[in-house]
């Protein structure tokens, strides 16, 4: 591990990290335009969080240290996620202590220690968010795995620098289990980043939510850290997604010239797919909760089929 | 992938489109939009028979490209919409067996079709050899969807989508038939889907319905 | 380790070891009403001959094979003990996870109605000692006699509060299917042995079977085995025999002696036999990937504590078992260091499982003595009330759960790992019946994670459900060291995967004769079974990196901002008589997984109606293998014994014209 790749690392993880509740905000902009409203501006994430952390927390009586600890565990994931996946570049050291399946992990480490600070309180909603959240989890989680195996086969390893160098930097060729795979993809963030058709993310109507109903005792700092982590929830899937998809522009290991074109590339595939985001959640309606194993269960399935396409047609 | 020209691959691509457009088939509820993927699914066609017109320098494919156009893409589609407009059946429908588990059941016959392609494909000597899995398996689909459903309409569709799985096979592995038998088979399908039409209105006047559960009344009674 | 080397007569010393536990064993016999004597001094003895096993067999791991012929058993057919690399390990596991166990059970017996505690703790100490035997015994008879030692000292664990009758039923269930299991290995030593001369295990390495012998002689060890593992449908006895025995007791056999099973399948499969066809298989994938989905649908729909973990249990064996008949698979399309990769996964998960659900365990024995609660209905809030079992238990809840950077998810991903390596079969049929699999191992893996989280929540989180839970206490002194202890090793399992991998590979150089430890990459940081581009895994730096950002976030948080708090009662929703009773319930938190997964259950539901005066809503969830093999059996044996019924006649004259007949009958066939 050299300096200079340490030094890709960190200012990856700060872009990241820096970047996220843009992305939150482009998306809510974008989606606001669409459905013909006046849009919120751009930095509102930003000065929400700012506002919830001048705030004095709340925690209920009935509370352990587990939900308090957990806004930190989350955002600590969440972080470790962004350190693994390449953005800018693909030179992450991190990336060897923890591949794909280990980004699963962190993922899934994540979702459980919200759902269990949700059950925490012990209030209905807590629990009822909670369940629902293992519920979404329990098929996107397999699914997510299957879309990198897809990718990790075409590549021969489940590395994700290694995968996006194996994708990016080669001769044209098309594989077709990418299509499968990008399909199972997007349905698979649209569940877990708490979007339309599974959850709605600017409600709280009881019968629906998921995402909100955990988070629900929250306050304070402790609510800006999970909001900036669902935040950067959000942005580690769309780089995950940008980098199996549209792998183009991601600078190689020691290529600092391309690392500065990497930025502005990133912002652009990033835009674009806020636009996509915002599109998808405006034109589909929200499921009911027991049409959500349906989506994601076909998801799933086609994450399957992408591997066996791929088994097929060699690639 | 390696060594495989351009237009095979892309070829490769529209196959495997082709089987996710089957496998959306399989999900739909909505008879407007399985309508849709059907189009779709002949523009996958089209496209892919256009591409193997220009890969392999067959200037005739490019009339079936065409023909498989208008009749898929545009006759077809609108012949069906047509058809919901004036027997008034928006509805979703539910089928027989529920979605997860007729997905896995596709999930199982893509598994035996591609291995039952397997060994024909590596006896054949074109580059797109291996998509004759995935045109059978969206035959296999087509055949799956048309079992599951009980409505008239979406069965209409399944026989439709098989005939394009069979059409797939038949440009894309062998690199086409002859103009006759294509000409031949695109008038079947035209004859059949308006006869198809026309049974439809004869069902509705018979049994104010097009769910074909009330078909199982026409048999003998038990005695 | 190796500079040290194995302790000289490592295997008289571990012989030594299983006769100090019956010694221990019957010297608790002598005080059988005393408590006292018993827990304060047996059982702690008992855990330091325990570690002593962990510590002789992690020498001797990568020691040369060691045998002894004793001076025991019939005579002309003494006992034959070995110790090799696969026997010690599986000694470490035992010696490991008992460890723990025996410490706990020093502080976990209490006077009852049932066995007295003398006569536990004979039986607990035999239960040990032949599982000690299992593994060491080199002989068909001595295999045979060990095995059978441990059904019958767990059988009476089993039953030890033998007066309630459901108790006795489900132990009477245990025999009966851990004995269609030893009736099938035996055959399956009768085929192995193919006339040889004895019955060791040397004779059946040096016969070489025919044609369908070899097939033959793996069914019978994969029903005899998977009847002791759990395998579907074999598994029915475990949901009802661990929530029937004391908790340290379900650990041991939940732990540890389904382990022996696993013990029983390799040892067979690879050492005395040395063919392997591929179709074995995948016929042994397909099995696991079923048993481990079927056992984790069920966990997520259990409202008794401890059935919820036994089929977690049958979840955790199908998953390796799932690894087994892929690595056979590997092994018998030629790939060694793929086959070796796979093995390790297959044994690491057996250890990790021999950790995180013997805590587990232990944990609902503590919560059962604290609340005299098994239901989960009637739990919850205890992280207050017990905060050591409850902070211990999230480490193995998380460990369990395959969640980074715990031991759970270290052989979990191995595992994947291996099942990515398909592609390089022969078979294009197998190719793409790999991933399938990997997709059902991935599945019942995420759902473990759903039913983890509801038991956790449910026991240990939120308010509690019953007033009486205020007055319950955290778990006794040496009840928290058998959890650290367990605790402790999931997490260094967790943490230090290429250590342990490194101890492990001696076993696949003998089975496979081939090593997982590749020369391409890794070193003591970084785990990478082919080389480090293809895929690597360092559970240290996941582990001090998240540490680091979590102390860095909370620092800068609070230094930038501030750190005041307040408490206030939890939002009442507008809804102020909220009662505990409101929380989401066992049944509530497993309804999504029983909705979605319907068809395969069968369910006995009640629903109130609206003019109910008392409305009382009930729901059973029943396992269809019942009514699909066990009920049927039972009525076609039933029905013959009608049958024969109908020569019983009662008189004495008739019995002994009967016996006159046969005679008459045997000296005409034999004359």
């Amino acid at each position: 591990m050299t300096i200079a790749s340490f030094l890709t690392q960190l200012l990856e993880l700060a872009i990241a990290v820096a970047l996220a509740p843009l992305l939150v905000g482009w998306v809510n902009m974008c989606r606001a335009w669409l459905q013909n409203k006046s849009a919120p501006s751009l930095l509102l994430p930003y000065r929400t969080i700012r506002k919830l952390f001048m705030k004095d927390a709340v925690v209920a009586q009935s509370a352990s240290p587990i939900f308090r600890t957990t806004p930190y565990i989350v955002f600590g994931a969440m972080c470790c996620a962004a350190a693994i996946v390449p953005s800018l570049a693909t030179d992450l050291p991190f990336a060897q202590a923890a591949d794909a399946i280990a980004l699963v992990g962190l993922f899934a480490l994540a979702r459980v220690f919200i759902a269990l600070a949700a059950m925490d309180i012990g209030t209905a909603f807590g629990a009822l968010g909670a369940r629902r959240e293992m519920f979404v989890g329990f098929l996107a989680e397999p699914a997510l795995l299957m879309v990198l195996f897809t990718a990790s086969l075409i590549s021969g390893s489940t590395s994700l620098p290694t995968i996006v160098d194996a994708l990016a930097h080669r001769e044209l060729a098309i594989y077709p289990s990418l299509a499968f795979a990008g399909v199972a993809f997007t349905m698979v963030s649209l569940a877990e980043n708490a979007r339309i058709p599974i959850d709605n993310p600017s409600t709280h109507l009881e019968l629906t939510m998921i995402h909100e109903a955990m988070v629900l005792e929250y306050s304070a700092r402790h609510l800006a850290l999970l909001e900036w982590a669902s935040a950067l929830k959000l942005f580690n899937y769309s780089c995950i997604g940008l980098a199996l998809f549209f792998p183009f522009g991601i600078a190689a290991a020691g290529d600092w010239l391309a690392l500065i074109g990497a930025a502005p590339a990133l912002i652009f595939k990033l835009a674009i797919g806020g636009v996509a985001l915002a599109f998808i959640e405006t034109l589909s309606a929200k499921l009911r909760i027991f049409r959500a194993p349906e989506f994601l269960g076909t998801a799933f399935l086609l994450a399957v089929l992408a591997m066996l396409v791929n088994l097929l047609l060699g690639g | 992938m390696a060594g495989v020209p351009l237009y095979a691959q892309f070829i490769n691509l529209l196959a495997a489109i082709l089987l996710l457009l089957a496998f959306a088939m399989l999900a739909q509820r909505r008879v407007l939009t399985l309508i849709d993927l059907f189009a779709a699914q002949g523009l996958a066609l089209a496209i892919s028979t256009g591409v193997v017109a220009y890969g392999t320098s067959q200037p005739h494919l490019y009339f079936s490209t065409v023909l498989t156009f208008a009749l898929k893409v545009i006759l077809l589609p609108w012949i069906l919409h047509r058809l919901i407009r004036r027997l008034d059946v928006r509805w979703e429908f539910e089928g027989l067996i529920n979605i997860p588990t007729t997905m896995l059941i596709g999930i199982v016959l893509v598994v035996f079709s591609f291995n039952l392609a397997l060994p024909i494909s590596q006896l054949a000597s074109t580059v797109t050899r291996s998509t004759l899995g995935i045109a059978m398996a969206s035959v296999m689909l087509s055949f799956l969807m048309m079992i599951t459903r009980r409505k008239a309409i979406p069965q209409v569709i399944g026989f439709l989508a098989m005939e394009n799985g069979l059409f797939f096979a038949a440009t894309s592995a062998t690199y086409g038939m002859p103009m006759v038998v294509e000409l031949g088979i695109a008038l079947d399908v035209l004859v059949g889907m308006l006869i198809l039409g026309v049974f439809f209105f004869q069902i509705r006047e018979q049994f104010d319905s097009l769910d074909l559960r009330h078909l199982e009344k026409l048999k003998e009674p038990d005695q | 380790m190796s500079a040290i080397g194995p302790p000289v007569g490592a295997l008289e010393l571990v012989v030594t070891i299983v006769a100090a536990w019956v010694a221990l064993g019957a010297l608790g016999l002598v005080r059988p009403h005393s408590l006292r004597f018993v827990s304060r001094l047996i059982f702690p003895a008992g855990a330091c001959v325990a570690l002593l096993l962990t510590v002789i067999a992690f020498l001797s791991l990568d020691a040369p094979p060691q045998s002894l012929v004793m001076p025991l058993g019939l005579p002309d057919l003494p006992f034959h003990v070995r110790l090799d690399p696969l026997s010690a390990f599986f000694l470490l596991l035992i010696g490991a996870a008992s460890f723990g166990v025996s410490l706990f059970s020093a502080g976990y017996f209490r006077a009852s109605e049932g066995t007295p505690p003398g006569l536990i703790c004979f039986q607990y100490h035999v239960f040990l000692a032949a599982m000690a035997s299992v593994v060491v015994a080199d002989d068909a008879y001595a295999f045979m006699v060990a095995w059978e030692a441990m059904a019958l000292a767990s059988y009476f664990l089993v039953t030890t509060e033998h007066r309630i009758p459901e108790i006795r039923r489900a132990g009477f269930l245990y025999l009966l299917i851990a004995h269609i299991g030893a009736i099938a290995i035996l055959l399956c030593f009768g085929v192995l042995q193919a006339g040889g001369d004895d019955y060791t295990f040397d004779t059946m390495r040096n016969m070489t079977l025919i044609g369908a012998w070899p097939t033959a002689a793996y069914f019978l060890a994969l029903v005899g085995f998977g009847a002791k593992a759990g395998l579907l449908p074999l598994h029915v006895w475990l949901p009802e025999a661990h929530p029937a025995a004391p908790s340290p007791v379900s650990a041991l056999m939940s732990g540890v002696m389904l382990k022996t099973a696993i013990y029983g399948l390799l040892r067979v499969t690879f050492d005395l036999m040395h063919v392997q066809l591929w179709w074995w298989g995948v016929v042994a994938l397909a099995l696991g990937v079923v048993t481990a989905l079927f056992g984790v649908i069920y966990a997520a729909v259990q409202t008794d504590m401890k059935r919820l973990l036994a089929y977690s249990s049958v979840e955790n064996i199908g998953i390796i078992v799932a690894g087994f008949g892929l690595t056979i698979l590997f092994r018998a399309y030629g790939k060694n260091l793929l086959a070796a990769i796979t093995l390790t996964a297959v044994l690491y998960h057996a250890l990790n499982h021999a950790f995180f659900k013997t805590l587990l365990f232990l944990v609902t024995g503590s919560v059962l003595h604290a609340t005299k609660e098994r239901s989960l209905g009637k739990l919850g809030g205890l992280i207050h009330r017990m905060p050591w079992v409850a902070w211990l238990a999230l480490v193995g809840t998380l460990a369990i759960a395959g969640l980074p950077p715990l031991n759970g998810f270290v052989s979990e991903w191995l595992l994947l790992q291996a099942f990515l390596f398909t592609p390089s079969l022969p078979q294009s049929f197998v190719n793409m019946l790999v991933p399938l699999a990997a997709a059902g191992v991935v599945l019942a893996v995420a759902l473990a994670a759903y039913v983890m989280v509801k038991f956790y929540g449910v026991v240990f989180l939120g308010r509690p459900r019953e007033a009486h839970l205020a007055y319950a206490h955290d778990a006794g002194r040496f009840e928290r060291f058998g959890l650290v202890w367990l605790a402790a090793g999931c997490i260094a399992l967790g943490i230090l995967p290429v250590n342990v991998i490194q101890a492990i590979d001696p076993v696949n150089a003998m089975l496979l004769h081939s090593s997982a430890i590749s020369a391409g990459g890794g070193n003591w940081l970084l785990l990478a079974p082919i080389n480090a581009d293809r895929s690597s895994y360092s559970p240290l730096i996941v582990l001090v990196v998240i540490i680091a950002t979590v102390v860095l976030t909370m620092r800068i948080v609070h230094r930038f901002y501030h750190g005041r708090i307040r408490t206030a009662p939890p939002w009442d929703c507008g809804f102020p008589l909220q009662t505990p009773r409101m929380q989401d319930s066992a049944e509530g938190f497993g309804q999504p997984i029983r909705q979605v997964f319907e068809p395969f259950f069968r369910i006995e539901r009640h629903l109130p109606t609206s003019f109910d005066a008392a409305p009382r809503y009930f729901v059973r969830i029943g396992d269809p293998f019942w009514s699909w093999i066990f009920l049927p059996i039972a009525h076609a044996a039933e029905f013959a014994a009608r049958i024969v019924g109908l020569i019983q006649q009662g008189r004495i004259s008739v019995y002994l014209t009967y016996s006159f007949f046969t005679l008459l009958a045997l000296l005409f066939f034999v004359r």
